[in-house]
């Protein structure tokens, strides 16, 4: 139990220590000198440049050694000073993710833990019960194999450009100014609907294949045969199924926070949704380095914890675990 | 041999010895394709009895005989098909080239039997050639998976120990890392990108899925006495992997690499949706991202992003049907009763 602890913690403090180098490393494997290309926004006379590009250096850091320059990036990290953006200029970078971290969660959040609980119901549901089998499973591979951004368009072709029914994107109705009033929530929700929508019905489909497949191979199993055999009634047997079938379940949840990660990038896009993947693909458009790293480290680090969390969970469901953190196993 | 045949990934030999949920535990998953997928998949097919030439056609014959029988393995593979010779012999039916300018706006008619998007491009023709890159960067991205995860697997669940340890540090880092941001990175650098660097890029951060899978399955397979007999006879580490462990897990494999390959599509596709994917190429993905753009939405041009995510999804599922069915064909324990 501890030595699993310890394993995982050197994992995270590794992953973390990797994401923060190659974070670092943005604008150092940029070709040519990232000073340079700044000043060439400009036009400076030659004298003029060498005294630009001096301050410059000195402002950047550039002109110190590479070791400290990575010392000063952990060092800012370390106290949440991330840089000043540069296409928002001159709002800190720190308040630019603030601002979207609410968009971004409100999406994710329910999207992930939703279609999780429901996949895996439907998927148990569905196993060795034909009529359901029938149509869970041809749903669920449709959906798995749906493109994110062809579902962030169609989703609004069809609710907004044909039937007229919900906001075509953007975080809520233009014409209202934020506030706490019922007529702005009630545009909030409806403006996030759709981008959440399209999370959720694509990672359903995954869960639910995956927990069908893992009930039926349970259903079959050594376990469930001699409950059978002992009289146990269908129910009981598929509820233990259910239960063994949810640990690898878990552990794949942890696997898949990463690509439903980047499928929101690509929601928030296409719903010009304001969240982080919103802001990362105007970093990237703008060149804006310092905000491209912020939230890179963000997301790293965003990732860390939930798979953390997921860790915790499955410690405290895997009677295994509780039973070697009670001293009963050697 | 039967008996350990069945014995699933969760009670493989590395498993909780202290109650500690090892990583061998989790049955591999695969990105996109949300990780529960193969779950089913699980369930290997080691310990077919070995070296009986008789025994191994038998089992060859077996195969094809519940294949052939299996509706869903025939649906999925003669849907593919259609899709790959769509994919063949589409450019050459089109009647204009990808790039080349015609009537902007056109309604799918019979002179544009997809419609032309707002420059002027032929929908039909885009597609066919869009749907020719999604296969190459598939196919890229899945045989770079595959070859860097089997050698880390085999590595790591063969030596086992310190080595083990480190690639699994490594695999879990590699996990963690989120990859669409580390494209920004790299992609930045490189002033064009080809379809060759998304199909490798996308390989090398999937690999982790089959370096998961090789590795329970060498884990539980290497204490077995077939491969303790190929030991005792002085094989080699390298000719025991390739001919007595790798043969037991082919077609597990096979379905983790067919998996990857339907989901390396549809990453590619959002990366070339971002605008990330390879530069001056016509595909599925920048198809969207150019409808998208241009306010398809907006102008009700739904010929111009309905037609590639349809066949991109018919493409990834007719994979997904044909890798349940295979799994049913392989494995015994989820046929149809």
């Amino acid at each position: 139990m501890r030595r699993y602890l310890i394993r995982k913690l050197i994992t995270y403090l590794l992953a973390f220590f990797v994401g923060v180098t190659i974070d670092w490393g943005i604008p150092h494997l940029m070709p040519g000198d990232p000073v340079a290309t700044y000043l060439s926004n400009f036009s400076l006379q030659p004298a003029g440049y060498a005294a630009a590009y001096k301050t410059m250096s000195e402002a950047f850091g550039t002109n110190l050694p590479i070791w400290e320059q990575y010392l000063r990036f952990w060092q800012g990290l370390l106290t949440w000073h991330l840089g000043v953006s540069y296409s928002n200029f001159p709002t800190q970078v720190s308040t630019l993710i603030a601002q979207a971290v609410p968009y971004t969660l409100a999406l994710l959040v329910p999207a992930i833990t939703l279609s999780y609980f429901l996949g895996n119901r439907l998927g148990a549901a569905a196993a060795r019960r034909k009529w359901l089998d029938n149509s869970v499973l041809p749903l669920g591979y449709t959906f798995q194999a749906i493109p994110y951004p062809w579902l962030a368009l169609l989703l609004p072709y069809l609710f907004a450009g044909v039937w007229h029914v919900l906001p075509l994107s953007g975080p809520y109705d233009n014409t209202l100014l934020p506030a706490w009033t019922w007529t702005f929530v009630w545009s909030l929700v409806r403006h996030w609907f759709l981008p959440f929508l399209t999370v959720f019905l694509i990672s359903l489909g995954g869960w639910a294949i995956g927990m069908r497949n893992l009930v039926i191979y349970e259903l079959e199993n050594d376990s469930s045969r001699y409950m059978r055999a002992l009289g146990a009634n269908e129910r009981v047997v598929r509820r233990y199924a259910y239960r063994n079938a949810s640990l690898p379940q878990l552990s794949g949840l942890a696997l898949a926070l990463g690509i439903v990660i980047g499928g929101n990038i690509v929601v928030e896009q296409a719903f010009q949704y304001p969240g982080l993947g919103h802001l990362l693909y105007n970093a990237i458009t703008n060149k804006d380095y310092f905000l491209l790293q912020g939230i890179f480290i963000f997301i790293v680090i965003g990732v860390l914890v939930a798979n953390f969390i997921i860790d915790l969970v499955y410690i405290s469901i895997d009677p295994r675990t509780r039973l070697s953190m009670q001293g009963a196993a050697a | 041999m039967s008996e350990p045949a069945s014995q699933s990934l969760s009670d493989s030999p590395d498993s909780p010895a202290e109650g500690v949920p090892a990583e061998g535990v989790q049955p591999p998953a695969v990105p996109a394709i949300a990780p529960g997928a193969i779950a089913g998949t699980a369930v290997p097919v080691a310990g077919v009895p070995l070296g009986a030439v008789g025994a191994a056609r038998r089992r060859g014959n077996d195969f094809l005989y519940y294949g052939l029988r299996n509706r869903k393995l025939l649906f999925g593979i003669g849907l593919e098909l259609l899709l790959v010779l769509f994919a063949i012999i589409g450019p050459f039916l089109a009647k204009y080239s990808p790039n080349s300018l015609q009537t902007p706006y056109a309604h799918p008619s019979v002179k544009y039997w997809l419609g032309t998007d707002s420059f002027g491009h032929d929908i039909f023709s885009q597609l066919a050639n869009g749907l020719r890159e999604s296969y190459l960067v598939g196919a890229l991205g899945a045989a770079c998976a595959a070859i860097a995860g089997m050698v880390l697997g085999f590595a790591a669940g063969w030596r086992g120990g310190i080595l083990d340890e480190v690639l699994q540090m490594f695999t879990n880092i590699v996990v963690m890392i989120p990859a669409l941001v580390l494209l920004v990175v790299i992609g930045s650098y490189l002033s064009t990108r080809s379809v060759l660097f998304e199909g490798v890029f996308i390989g090398l951060t999937t690999w982790p899925w089959v370096a998961r899978a090789v590795r329970a399955q060498t884990f539980s397979l290497r204490s077995r006495e077939f491969v303790e007999l190929a030991r005792l006879s002085g094989k080699r580490a390298w000719s025991i992997i390739v001919k007595d462990i790798a043969p037991n897990m082919a077609s597990y494999l096979f379905l983790v690499v067919i998996l990857l390959f339907g989901s390396s599509m549809l990453l590619a596709a959002s990366y070339d949706f971002l605008g990330l994917g390879p530069t001056n190429v016509v595909s599925l993905g920048t198809m969207m991202n150019l409808a998208e753009l241009n306010a398809a939405l907006v102008y009700h041009m739904w010929w111009w992003f309905f037609p590639p995510g349809l066949v991109l999804t018919a493409m990834v599922a007719a994979l997904l049907v044909a890798n349940v069915g295979l799994d049913e064909v392989f494995n015994p324990k989820l046929r149809e009763q």
